[in-house]
């Protein structure tokens, strides 16, 4: 083993020790985030005592799970975060409707190259896609770092998933990483730092590799990165951000795993856990009810206009009903502007207001007991979307796109144009 | 076993852990919060609480008086979440070995497991650190201390 990773790189300079695998170290955050769950977070704040958070500037809180309020307590949790808000001084307060926490931090600018960031949300290893070192947290955790800027980290193994080969026709990155799910399995990556390398991950754009590095949780992961490139440069320059990239040493990482995607068919995950991974086809006399295009993992404008281009002047089968949840306010009014919304409200979608939407069944959106979804959404749990007697299918915005016009789970290939 | 099937995402509006406390598992057991008695033990296989981040995961398991999750493995956040509430967690690779309805003694601190069905396992004991966050009750007892006030004194 030589070098060190970028997992240890970015501990080392957060705690100020040589991290080494397998240390706990103590670090300083540099960018702490919450959505609603803010409200448990502040109870815990409250009973520990603290008075002040550490450093208000580093604090960022977004409503998404439940914007605008669906029940009188999701309102109630609403109006105690906003007054704890105010009191403490927290300025990066997205409360109305702006989007997905991890879509809206970025766009913000809230996101750097080479940081530590923890949110109290499983999927805040979408940073990674960054560059950052980004994890998720519980809220009483949450509630030590906001008091005292510090939380204990376990410096991780780093396994690296190298991809190669041309993006098949019909494929998305999502399609890559729910193959590669379905290969380590959902605890294949437990406890580790996924790398994204080779390839096919360079020709991505950032917002495909946003979709590898959320759904790192779902093999386990404590973190997933892709590292910077001009692209992601590009990207945090437009937003006023930037950041000191880090990268890995040469043979720093514990485990590999190579993938070759010149052969790649379009996937699914099957209920009821991520890494039940079937080729689309193999699915296709499953009916749907619904179909979810949105969510932290595939809300974006590249999915948006990816599911535009199938759909556009036809319409959804009369069977399905198709379920559009722009990831923020900016995607969705990109997505008027080039028509992109236009064509998808042609073809019958419901188009909902930014947000998390139907993903975690907590706001619109819910199933029957004995109904059916495809979603690009990231979890496909029972009881995940609604009744826990529904069953729900997860795979990439073509092929919710492609089930939407059938209904029935179809590989886009059979219909696109 | 999911943090989704531990407590559902449409519950989690609710802020009051001993009436959210009585959804606990029923998507996969509906009669589980009723079921279970004071002191008992959860026990599990592989990735137990993988997925959501959600804190009333293991926040409603303690509520009901589940004394201890033993399993094969735990996801992360899951692992950290319930040693920041004080609910015990032991990763143990024999967990399959505990049959419904032993009673089972943990040394959390030597890290050794019994059961009456007569098994004789280990697991590696948590760090002296963690191990005193389970022992004070959790994470917020234990910075409740950094954070007390001082005394009123002279200040001299």
């Amino acid at each position: 083993m030589s070098g060190r990773s970028f997992a240890q790189k970015v501990l080392s300079r957060a705690s100020g020790c040589d991290a080494a695998v397998g240390d706990t170290v103590v670090a300083k955050v540099d960018l702490a985030m919450s959505h609603e769950n803010a409200a448990l977070v502040s109870s815990k704040f409250r009973e520990m005592g603290a008075e002040r958070i550490w450093d208000p500037s580093r604090v960022v809180l977004v409503f998404d799970h439940r914007m605008p309020a669906n029940t009188v307590s999701a309102a109630e949790g609403h109006r105690r975060v906003r007054l704890f808000a105010e009191e403490m001084g927290v300025e990066s307060f997205y409360q109305h409707g702006e989007g997905i926490c991890h879509q809206v931090l970025p766009e913000m600018g809230h996101v750097r190259s080479g940081d530590l960031i923890v949110g109290s949300d499983s999927h805040t290893t979408t940073y990674g896609a960054f560059g950052a070192f980004a994890t998720g947290i519980g809220a009483t955790e949450m509630a030590a770092v906001w008091a005292t800027g510090e939380l204990w980290f376990r410096v991780p193994e780093t396994l690296r998933i190298q991809i190669d080969g041309g993006m098949p026709s019909g494929c998305m990155s999502k399609d890559v990483v729910l193959k590669a799910i379905g290969e380590l399995g959902a605890d294949g990556a437990d406890y580790c730092c996924v790398e994204y390398t080779g390839g096919t991950v360079d020709d991505m754009s950032v917002s495909s590799r946003m979709v590898l590095c959320n759904m790192a949780i779902e093999m386990g992961a404590k973190a997933g990165v892709c590292f910077p490139d001009e692209k992601t440069r590009q990207y945090l320059e437009e937003r006023g951000s930037g950041g000191d990239e880090l990268f890995s040493d040469e043979g720093s990482a514990q485990r590999r795993h190579l993938m070759d995607v010149s052969n790649l068919v379009p996937q699914v995950a099957a209920p009821h856990s991520v890494d039940n991974v079937l080729p689309a086809d193999e699915l296709r006399d499953v009916a749907v009810d619904q179909a979810v295009l949105g969510s932290c993992t595939n809300g974006r404008l590249e999915d948006l206009q990816a599911a535009a281009a199938l759909l556009k002047g036809r319409k959804v089968s009369a069977s399905t009903r198709l379920i559009v949840v722009p990831a923020s306010r900016e995607t969705a009014l990109q997505a008027m502007e080039d028509g992109t919304m236009q064509a998808l409200m042609e073809a019958g979608a419901i188009v909902t207001n930014p947000g998390c939407g139907p993903c975690l069944g907590a706001h619109q959106g819910l199933l029957a007991a004995g109904e059916t979804a495809i979603a690009s959404t990231n979890r496909n749990f029972r009881g995940r979307m609604g009744s826990p007697d529904a069953e729900v299918y997860l795979a990439s915005p073509l092929t919710v796109a492609a089930s939407a016009l059938t209904g029935r789970i179809t590989d886009p290939r059979e219909v696109m144009r | 076993m999911n943090t989704d099937l531990i407590i559902p995402g449409r519950y989690l509006d609710n802020y009051d852990i001993a009436s959210l406390a009585k959804h606990a598992m029923e998507d996969i057991d509906p009669g589980f919060a009723s079921k279970v008695a004071e002191g008992d033990v959860i026990v599990a296989g592989r990735n137990f609480g993988c997925g959501s981040s959600r804190e009333q995961a293991p926040l409603v398991l303690k509520e009901l008086g589940v004394g201890a999750v033993v399993a094969e493995s735990f996801a992360r956040i899951f692992y950290r979440n319930a040693i920041n509430v004080g609910l015990p967690v032991v990763a143990c690779a024999d967990a399959s070995l505990i049959e419904d309805g032993d009673t089972v003694e943990i040394d959390l601190a030597a890290g050794t497991l019994s059961s009456s069905s007569g098994l004789e396992s280990g697991f590696p004991p948590l760090p002296p650190k963690l191990l005193e966050i389970l022992e004070k009750g959790g994470l917020v007892s234990a910075l409740k201390e950094r954070f007390r006030p001082c005394r009123p004194g002279t200040g001299r």
